[in-house]
C-alpha cells in the first residue's frame, strides 16, 4: 500500500462517518458537524493528492484546501446562525420534529 | 567578552547536546531549549506575582506581601507549597474527564506559543516560516480550554466566566491578528525571526522599530489593547469578575490546578507581552545602537518585563468595563481603526521615504481616530461612564 | 504508511467516531476539535505547515467555538427524552457504508495507477502569497467577497428580530 492510498483510504473513512453522523442524527448541530467532517475529509484528500501529485510546486491542491477552509468557516457560521434561528421559532433542533413549512 | 555572553545559552545547550550520539543531538538540542523555557517563564512567573501584588499595594496605599523572606520575596514558594499540599475538589456532578483535562490543554497550548518567540539572538525554539500563524493558532486553542474548564464545572459562575471570556477573547483576537498584519505586510515574511532581523538596523543610533511608524503607533495601541483583553487583564477582566462571578471559569478548580490556570494565565500575558515586543519593539534588539553589547536576551526580557508593569500599572488604575462598552469598543470602534490601520500601511509601503509619507499617513489615522471618537461620544457609546440609580 | 501516520489516523478517527456516537452534544463538539487536530497534524506531517496552521486557526479557534456556543444557545445539550438517533438511522448507516464502500473499492482498484513517495515538497509562504496574488487572485476575492457576504448574513439571520424583542 503506498502512502497516498493510506490517506485516501482514511479521507474516504473519514467522509463515511461524516455522512452517517449527518444521516443518522437527529439534532441539527450535529448534522452540521458532520457536514464539517466530510469537508475536511475532502481537504485531507486535496492535500494528499497534492503531496504525492506530479506537480506539487504548482499549488493546486493546496490553495484548493485553503479556500476550501476559508469556505468551510462561513459555511458554519450561516449554517449555525440558521439553527440558533430555527430555535428561536420552533424551540426545538430536533430536525424530526421540524416538519412543517408552515410557521 | 559581551558576544560570548550574548550567545551563552546556544553554547550551553550545544555544551550539553555534546554529551550524546550524534544521531540523539536534534532531539536533546530541542528538549534543552524546551527545558529552558519551562524554567526560565515559570520562574518569572513566581517573580512577577510579588511584583504584581506589592505593585498594587503601593498603589492602593498599603503594603502587600512582606512576611515571607526578605521583603516578602519568598510569597511565591509559600504559595506554591500551599498548592501543591491543598485538598484537590472536583465537584460532584462535573464532567470529571473534562474538568481534568482542561488545565493541562490550556497550559500546554499556552506553552507552545513560546516555541516561535525569538527570546534573543539565536534563541528561538523553532524558527518557523508560518510562525506568527501558529502562534495565532496556539492562542486559539487556549479559548476551547477555557470553555470546557466553565462548561465542565456545572457551575453558573463557572459557565457565565467562560462564555464571557470566549466572546471576548473571539472579538479581541480579531484586532491582535489584525494589527499584527500591518507587521507582517511591512516585513513580507510571517517568522519571527525575520520580522526582528528587520527592525534590528539603526539609522544614526535609533533602531528601525515599528513603533516609530504611524501605522506602527496605532498598530501598537490597538495591539496593547486588545493583548489586555486577550489575556482577561483588568480593565478587560470581566470574565473573572471577583465582585460578579467569583473567579470565573476556574471557580470550581482548587489546589494544583487552581494554580495552573493561575500560571496559564500569567505565562500568557508574558507571552503576548513578548510578542508584542517582538512585532513592533524589535525584539532582542537594543534600543540604540551604542547600547547593543548589551545581551540580545536581555532586552527582550526587560521589554517584556516593562510590558508587565504597564499591565500592574493598568490593572491597579482602570476600573472594568461593562459587557456591552467591551463589545462595543470592539466591533465598532478599535476594528474599523484596525482596518485603516491596515490600509495605511499598505499606502506607507507605496509612498516615498521622507516627511511627506509620515505627515500624510498620520493625519489620515489622527483624523479617523478623532472623527470615530467624536462621533462614538455624540452617540454616548464611548464617552465617560454614566450612572443611573434606582429611584 | 509509517507510525506517525498510524497515530494521526487514530486520532482523527476516534474523534470522529466520538462526535457522531456521543449521547451529549458538547462532548461531540469536543470530540470532533480532537479530529480536527489529528487532520491539521496530518497536514503538518505531508509537510503543509501553512494549511495545518490555518485548519487549527479556523477550524479549533473559530468552528468549535461557534458549534459551541450554538450548543448552549439551543439549550441542546441538555438531554431530551427520545434518543439521539433518528427512527430511519439504518437507512442513514446502510447509505453511509455503501459510500465508503464505493470509494475503498475505487482507491484500491486505482492503487497502482496513484503515484508513489516522493520527497516532501518544500513550500514557504512567500509561495503561498505569490501564488495567492498571482493565478489564485479572483478566487481570492471571491472568497472575501463571500466571507463578506456571510458575515452580514449570518449577523442577520441570529439577529433578533425586532418586533420580538421589544
Amino acid at each position: 500500500m503506498t502512502p497516498l492510498t493510506g490517506y485516501l483510504l482514511l479521507a474516504a473513512l473519514l467522509f463515511a462517518i461524516g455522512l452517517a453522523g449527518a444521516l443518522t442524527r437527529r439534532n441539527a448541530i450535529l448534522v452540521l458537524i458532520g457536514i464539517e467532517l466530510m469537508l475536511n475529509a475532502a481537504n485531507l484528500n486535496l492535500i494528499a493528492f497534492w503531496r504525492y501529485g506530479p506537480h506539487p510546486e504548482a499549488l493546486t491542491g493546496f490553495m484548493f484546501a485553503i479556500f476550501s477552509i476559508a469556505v468551510a468557516a462561513a459555511e458554519a457560521a450561516v449554517g449555525l446562525g440558521l439553527v440558533i434561528q430555527i430555535y428561536r421559532h420552533a424551540k426545538t433542533t430536533d430536525l424530526d420534529q421540524m416538519n412543517r413549512m408552515k410557521g | 567578552m559581551f558576544s560570548k555572553l550574548d550567545q551563552i545559552f546556544v553554547v550551553l545547550q550545544h555544551w550539553v547536546a555534546g554529551f550524546v550520539p550524534v544521531s540523539l543531538q536534534p532531539i536533546v538540542l530541542a528538549l534543552v531549549g524546551v527545558v529552558g523555557i519551562v524554567v526560565v517563564f515559570p520562574a518569572l512567573f513566581a517573580l512577577t506575582t510579588v511584583f504584581e501584588r506589592k505593585g498594587l499595594g503601593r498603589i492602593q496605599n498599603r503594603l502587600g506581601p512582606n512576611r515571607v523572606g526578605p521583603f516578602g520575596f519568598f510569597q511565591p514558594v509559600a504559595d506554591g507549597i500551599k498548592a501543591l499540599t491543598k485538598e484537590d475538589v472536583v465537584p460532584f456532578n462535573a464532567d470529571h474527564f473534562v474538568h481534568f483535562i482542561s488545565p493541562v490543554v490550556l497550559l500546554v497550548a499556552v506553552f507552545m506559543g513560546f516555541a516561535v518567540l525569538p527570546v534573543g539572538r539565536n534563541m528561538q525554539l523553532v524558527d518557523l516560516d508560518a510562525g506568527l500563524l501558529f502562534y495565532f493558532a496556539m492562542g486559539a486553542s487556549s479559548e476551547l480550554a477555557v470553555f470546557m474548564a466553565g462548561w465542565s464545572s456545572r457551575n453558573k459562575y463557572s459557565l457565565l466566566g467562560a462564555m464571557r471570556a470566549v466572546a471576548q477573547m473571539i472579538s479581541y483576537e480579531v484586532i491582535l491578528l489584525l494589527s499584527s498584519v500591518a507587521v507582517v505586510m511591512m516585513t513580507g515574511s510571517l517568522s519571527l525571526v525575520k520580522i526582528v532581523e528587520a527592525q534590528s538596523q539603526y539609522t544614526w543610533g535609533l533602531p528601525h522599530w515599528y513603533v516609530f511608524t504611524p501605522w506602527g503607533l496605532l498598530g501598537f495601541i490597538l495591539y496593547a489593547i486588545a493583548a489586555t483583553a486577550e489575556t482577561n487583564r483588568s480593565p478587560f477582566d470581566l470574565p473573572e469578575g471577583e465582585s460578579e462571578l467569583v473567579a470565573g471559569y476556574f471557580t470550581e478548580y482548587s489546589g494544583f490546578k487552581f494554580a495552573m490556570f493561575f500560571m496559564a494565565e500569567y505565562l500568557a500575558m508574558f507571552s503576548v507581552a513578548g510578542l508584542g515586543a517582538t512585532l513592533f519593539f524589535g525584539g532582542w534588539s537594543a534600543p540604540v545602537s551604542a547600547l547593543s553589547f548589551v545581551p540580545s536576551w536581555i532586552w527582550f526580557i526587560a521589554k517584556v518585563m516593562v510590558a508587565i508593569f504597564v499591565f500592574i500599572w493598568v490593572r491597579g488604575t482602570l476600573p472594568r468595563l461593562r459587557q456591552d462598552q467591551l463589545m462595543n469598543f470592539a466591533w465598532k470602534f478599535a476594528l474599523p481603526l484596525t482596518l485603516l490601520n491596515l490600509m495605511v500601511a499598505g499606502l506607507w509601503r507605496f509612498m516615498n521615504p521622507g516627511v511627506v509619507r509620515w505627515v500624510v499617513c498620520f493625519a489620515i489615522l489622527a483624523g479617523a481616530y478623532v472623527l470615530m471618537a467624536r462621533v462614538g461620544m455624540k452617540r454616548e457609546k464611548f464617552g465617560p461612564r454614566s450612572y443611573r440609580y434606582a429611584e | 504508511m509509517n507510525v506517525v501516520f498510524w497515530i494521526f489516523a487514530v486520532i482523527t478517527l476516534g474523534g470522529a467516531l466520538a462526535a457522531m456516537m456521543l449521547r451529549s452534544l458538547v462532548h461531540s463538539a469536543l470530540a470532533v476539535t480532537l479530529a480536527f487536530a489529528g487532520l491539521a497534524l496530518m497536514f503538518l506531517e505531508l509537510g503543509a505547515q501553512f494549511a495545518g496552521f490555518a485548519q487549527i486557526l479556523v477550524y479549533i479557534g473559530a468552528v468549535a467555538i461557534l458549534v459551541v456556543f450554538a450548543i448552549l444557545l439551543t439549550r441542546s445539550s441538555e438531554e431530551t427524552g427520545s434518543g439521539v438517533f433518528s427512527p430511519t438511522w439504518l437507512r442513514g448507516l446502510v447509505i453511509a457504508a455503501a459510500v465508503f464502500a464505493v470509494l475503498g473499492w475505487s482507491i484500491l482498484n486505482s492503487a497502482s495507477a496513484l503515484p508513489g513517495a516522493t520527497v516532501t515538497p518544500q513550500v514557504d509562504v512567500k509561495q503561498i502569497g505569490d501564488a495567492l496574488m498571482g493565478p489564485y487572485v479572483l478566487p481570492l476575492e471571491i472568497v472575501a467577497v463571500l466571507l463578506t457576504s456571510a458575515l452580514i448574513g449570518a449577523v442577520i439571520v441570529a439577529m433578533h428580530e425586532k418586533e420580538g424583542a421589544e
